[in-house]
């Protein structure tokens, strides 16, 4: 690999991922997060919004944060394409060189992230689910230089059964994918302004463009379980698709939403949008519901940053028990019921 | 038409994980698989194969001990394996994996390229399209359906909340998804002939034979990214756990607790 001048590339860079015109939730968390590092490191955070016609959304992107915001606008950005966004990905690293580069671990980030890195050279740390900025090597190693104010990028390997931390001490930018709904997003602060940089990168057609037949836009509720401040989750156990009902009066009582394990979904029962875990979506509301659920490690990879969690299983050994605050061996079909009427009448009260 | 077919041997997370006493994964007591979105990748070959005729070779990077999921991939129906294994080779990241099967690729003759989206040991899906960039084609990720048409291939290329159609000029790369078909079986005839030593001859790659590389790509050494830290995940602690409440108490136990914390 080419030597860098590493101390040549400079403050925090976040890919703002927007489709159809509407920025991305990732996109908000990352500027969030972005803002921390570059307090630590003491530099900016820029969103790049690359696409067409998207001008306006610097706007958002200075309520929520960020500093600097570089558009790329081009007719040939106007569905997302590996290619030419990697164009203008690569171009603006190349050009604005900055230290780390954060992309959102989406359908879209996943690709674009990869193809990004190796065009700059560098490496990409996927799926991240902590960044900090401290020492690289972490403890001191004789003979060995420790580099300070490195990023360090900690995320879930094997299913979850472990965590890495990943640095990339040697090359810039340090660059990494992150899960959505890790990170907060900073409550905007309307009017304030971003400055702005249009940024006109090399959008030229080679052999890599591909042609985009058609967009199949899939029917379905919007349900946003990462959006929500309660969570009543439902695994197995609930044992059918209209059990599913006794879930739903609760969440409704509470003022939540209803999610799933996957075994829900295999089982038909729910949609995948309504799905917790390394396959599903990452979740942490104030207060998470497992009724049903044994807890495997895939399920509580995703829920257990969750404030609190009330488990209720019949199985006195279910894994979800490591994992809960509160734990109730029980049966849901008779607990869930009077729990609901019982959650009603305090709501009453209150 | 040629197709490869990239594939990688994965210990099962899923046939439960084997720890050992100092907390790490203990690699050896657990089963290995071919990784999952891989084998919907062959069986995509392979179909292509079963209508066109296509010649698929299927490679993998890995301890000499992978030979055994090309071996599997003959075994239902691919042509040949190339193991690419080399002591240099080890302790790479996703940057110096997709140099070293780059490399690789460049001594083969293919229109279509086919890895799995990602596996399930590291979870990253970026070798696929790392390999692609490093031999500058076209790369369509998330595949759920794959066709042929004359010089192209046709892509049903999956998100969030919608697919889009891709058409990409061979050659070119695609990343299938699992849910992208479901697998055959390997036949007892092919099992048989694969797993033949004299019938079945595994070509077999070291870092000597890899095109257009450079050794500071390569390996531990050549990776950008590095290890600070791995461990065992750290969980939560067991908070409270009731075992012996009626139905009623139950209630009352969850509820006083959910008003101690001011929810409802």
């Amino acid at each position: 690999m080419n030597n860098m001048a590493l101390e040549d590339y400079k403050g925090v860079l976040v890919y703002a991922q927007q489709v159809d015109g509407e920025i991305s939730g990732i996109s908000l968390e990352l500027i969030g997060k972005g803002k921390e590092l570059a307090s630590a490191l003491g530099t900016d955070v820029t969103a790049i919004v690359i696409g067409s016609g998207i001008k306006g959304l610097s706007d958002t992107l200075g309520e929520y944060g960020a500093d600097k915001v570089i558009v790329v606008d081009n007719p040939e950005l106007e569905v997302y394409r590996t290619e030419p966004y990697t164009q203008a990905l690569a171009g603006a690293i190349n050009e604005f060189k900055p230290e780390i580069v954060l992309v959102g671990a989406t359908a879209i980030g996943r690709d674009l992230g990869p193809r990004v890195s190796a065009r700059v050279a560098t490496g990409l740390t996927a799926d991240c689910t902590q960044l900090d900025i401290a020492d690289f090597p972490i403890n001191p190693i004789p003979g060995k230089e420790q580099k300070h104010n490195q990023l360090l990028m900690t995320r879930p390997a094997f299913g979850g059964n472990t965590i890495a931390t990943i640095a990339c001490p040697e090359h810039r930018p340090q660059m990494a994918t992150v899960r959505p709904g890790v990170f907060e997003k900073l409550k905007p602060e309307a009017g304030r302004k971003a400055e702005v940089i249009e940024f006109n990168a090399d959008i030229t057609p080679n052999n890599c463009y591909v042609e985009v037949l058609d967009v199949v836009k899939e029917i379905k509720n919007t349900v946003d379980i990462q959006a929500a401040k309660i969570l009543v989750s439902g695994g197995r156990g609930v044992g059918s698709k209209e059990n599913f009902k006794l879930l739903e009066d609760m969440a409704e009582a509470i003022g939540g939403q209803v999610s799933c394990s996957r075994a829900v979904v295999d089982n038909g029962w729910l949609d995948k949008d309504y799905q917790v875990g390394q396959t599903g979506k990452t979740v942490r509301p104030n207060v998470y519901f497992a009724i049903g659920i044994s807890g495997a490690i895939q399920h509580v990879a995703g829920m257990e940053e969750s404030d609190l969690i009330i488990a209720i299983n019949k199985d006195e050994d279910a894994p979800i028990f490591d994992v809960a605050d509160y734990g109730i061996v029980g049966d849901l079909n008779k607990i869930i019921p009077s729990l609901t009427e019982e959650i009603k009448k305090a709501k009453a009260e209150a | 038409m040629n197709i490869v077919v990239c594939i990688k041997q994965v210990p099962d997370t899923k046939g439960g994980v084997v720890f050992n006493p100092d907390g790490t994964l203990n690699r050896a007591a657990m089963l290995t698989i071919m990784n999952p979105d891989d084998r919907a990748g062959l069986e995509a070959a392979l179909r292509i194969k079963d209508e066109t005729g296509a010649k698929v070779t299927v490679l993998t990077m890995g301890l000499p001990k992978a030979e055994e999921v090309l071996r599997e991939a003959i075994a239902m129906g691919a042509d040949e394996g190339i193991l690419v294994t080399d002591r240099v080779l080890g302790g790479a990241d996703t940057w110096a994996t997709s140099t070293t099967i780059a490399g690789a690729l460049r001594n083969i003759d293919y229109d279509l390229i086919i890895t799995g989206r990602q596996a399930i040991d590291g979870d990253t899906a970026q070798v696929g399209p790392q390999i692609a960039e490093h031999l500058g084609l076209p790369t369509v990720s998330y595949a759920q359906a794959i066709k042929v048409e004359g010089d192209s291939v046709v892509v049903e290329r999956q998100y969030e909340d919608r697919y889009h159609v891709i058409k990409a000029k061979m050659p070119c790369l695609v990343t299938a998804l699992s849910e992208l078909n479901e697998p055959r079986y390997m036949t007892p005839g092919g099992i048989f002939d694969a797993f033949d030593e004299e019938k079945t001859k595994i070509t077999v790659w070291g870092r000597a034979d890899l095109k257009d590389v450079d050794d500071s790509n390569l390996g531990l050494k050549g990776s950008p990214t590095q290890i600070a830290k791995a461990s065992d995940k750290v969980r939560k602690g067991t908070g409270e756990k009731v075992t012996d409440l009626d139905p009623t108490e139950a209630v009352n136990y969850i509820a006083g607790k959910l008003k101690e914390k001011h929810i409802i």
